[in-house]
């Protein structure tokens, strides 16, 4: 459990997509997203349409921004693999913004050894790609998700924000 | 039927109904640039496998438009998991037309499964979109374009047009395609 003054992990995420203004979500579980998915879905201002596959999310959130939403992609970090060419000759091709949320598993404390190569790849994936990414502690999620959305509409591109088990601790 | 005529078709029908027309990657986008080149057509360049997608998260964000997408078979076997995403999520304005020519035209006219027999038509039912047909003359087409169909499967001939490049970069078709899909006056019938 967080501290009692302050939000949960979850609702610091869930709060930062709300000042963020982010009004279209697609997304592919992770136990971690599990309450953040959950708000989302039951959120009436926000659109949620769960994809079968990360790509289809980046597909589906290009789209929801062509025809005016703000959207975000809430996923596992071993779904940013799938994504890598459609982040590429789509959003960045074309200069789409997007905001992803980023379960990143793999890290210390990992307890499915099956997580730990995409885990340590992760970040050398996305600095290879230039995409700009966010690690914030609880206490500033909040304005650290909106400020990456911001980033993202700014100069039309993909921004990550990723989130590593100890922020899920006092979720 | 080849497919550049089915596409003369689905643009004229865009036109005809105020739709904006997703486009896949290569040849198809090229053949619909040369036939009836619209600020309403949005040319994909890169991402196959993902039109229907688009069009998807499209016709979700502005559900009072018809959103219409023209996809392969060799794209759509790329993205299968969204038949099952449109069957229980696409709204009703959103209508996905897979041109079926049983190949990947653009990159050397290889098989796709379908030339072998997998049906797309079969899978888009059991995926669960109860609003799917299956054609293949010109007139079957031009009355499914005109209605509410879900999918629409049309088998097409091997081959493509010779046409030219898209003449527009990436960003001003992307910049024109915006600006039509959020602009709240369509330029033809809007639906209901």
């Amino acid at each position: 459990m967080g501290k009692s003054n302050m939000p949960s992990s979850t609702q610091a995420i869930y709060l930062g997509l709300k000042r963020a203004g982010i009004d279209f979500a697609a997304s592919v579980p992770c136990v971690n997203l599990q309450e953040l998915l959950a708000l989302i879905g039951n959120d009436p201002e926000i659109i949620h349409l769960p994809a079968t596959r990360e790509e289809e999310g980046v597909g589906i959130c290009a789209g929801a921004w062509m025809g005016g939403k703000r959207p975000a992609l809430l996923m596992q970090n071993s779904g940013l693999g799938n994504c890598a060419n459609a982040l590429a000759s789509l959003d960045m091709l074309y200069g789409i913004p997007l905001l992803m949320i980023i379960s990143h598993r793999g890290g210390i404390g990992e307890p499915i050894v099956a997580q730990v190569p995409m885990g340590r790849l992760t970040v050398p994936l996305l600095d290879a790609m230039g995409i700009s990414h966010f690690q914030p502690q609880p206490e500033q999620a909040e304005e650290t998700v909106a400020q990456a959305w911001s980033c993202a509409a700014a100069d039309g591109r993909p921004v990550a924000v990723l989130l590593d088990l100890q922020f899920w601790r006092g979720k | 039927m080849k497919r550049i005529e089915v596409i003369a078709l689905a643009a004229e029908s865009a036109q005809a109904q105020g739709a904006l027309l997703i486009s896949n990657i290569g040849y198809p986008s090229r053949e619909l640039f040369s036939v009836r080149d619209r600020p309403e057509n949005f040319y994909m360049l890169g991402s196959m496998g993902l039109a229907s997608s688009i069009g998807l998260g499209l016709a979700l964000a502005r559900p009072e438009r018809k959103v219409m997408v023209l996809d392969g078979d060799g794209s759509v076997l790329m993205n299968l998991g969204t038949l099952a995403t449109i069957a229980h999520h696409a709204p009703r304005n959103y209508q996905l037309v897979i041109l079926d020519n049983c190949c990947y035209g653009s990159t050397g006219s290889q098989s796709t499964c379908t030339a072998l027999g997998t049906d797309l038509y079969a899978l888009a039912k059991a995926a669960g979109i109860e609003q799917a047909v299956l054609v293949d003359r010109v007139e079957e087409i031009a009355l499914a374009l005109a209605g509410d169909c879900t999918a629409i499967v049309a088998k097409v001939e091997v081959g493509n047009a010779t046409v030219p490049i898209i003449s527009f970069s990436p960003e001003e078709i992307l910049e024109r395609f915006s600006r039509c899909a959020r602009s709240f006056l369509s330029s033809g019938k809007s639906r209901s």
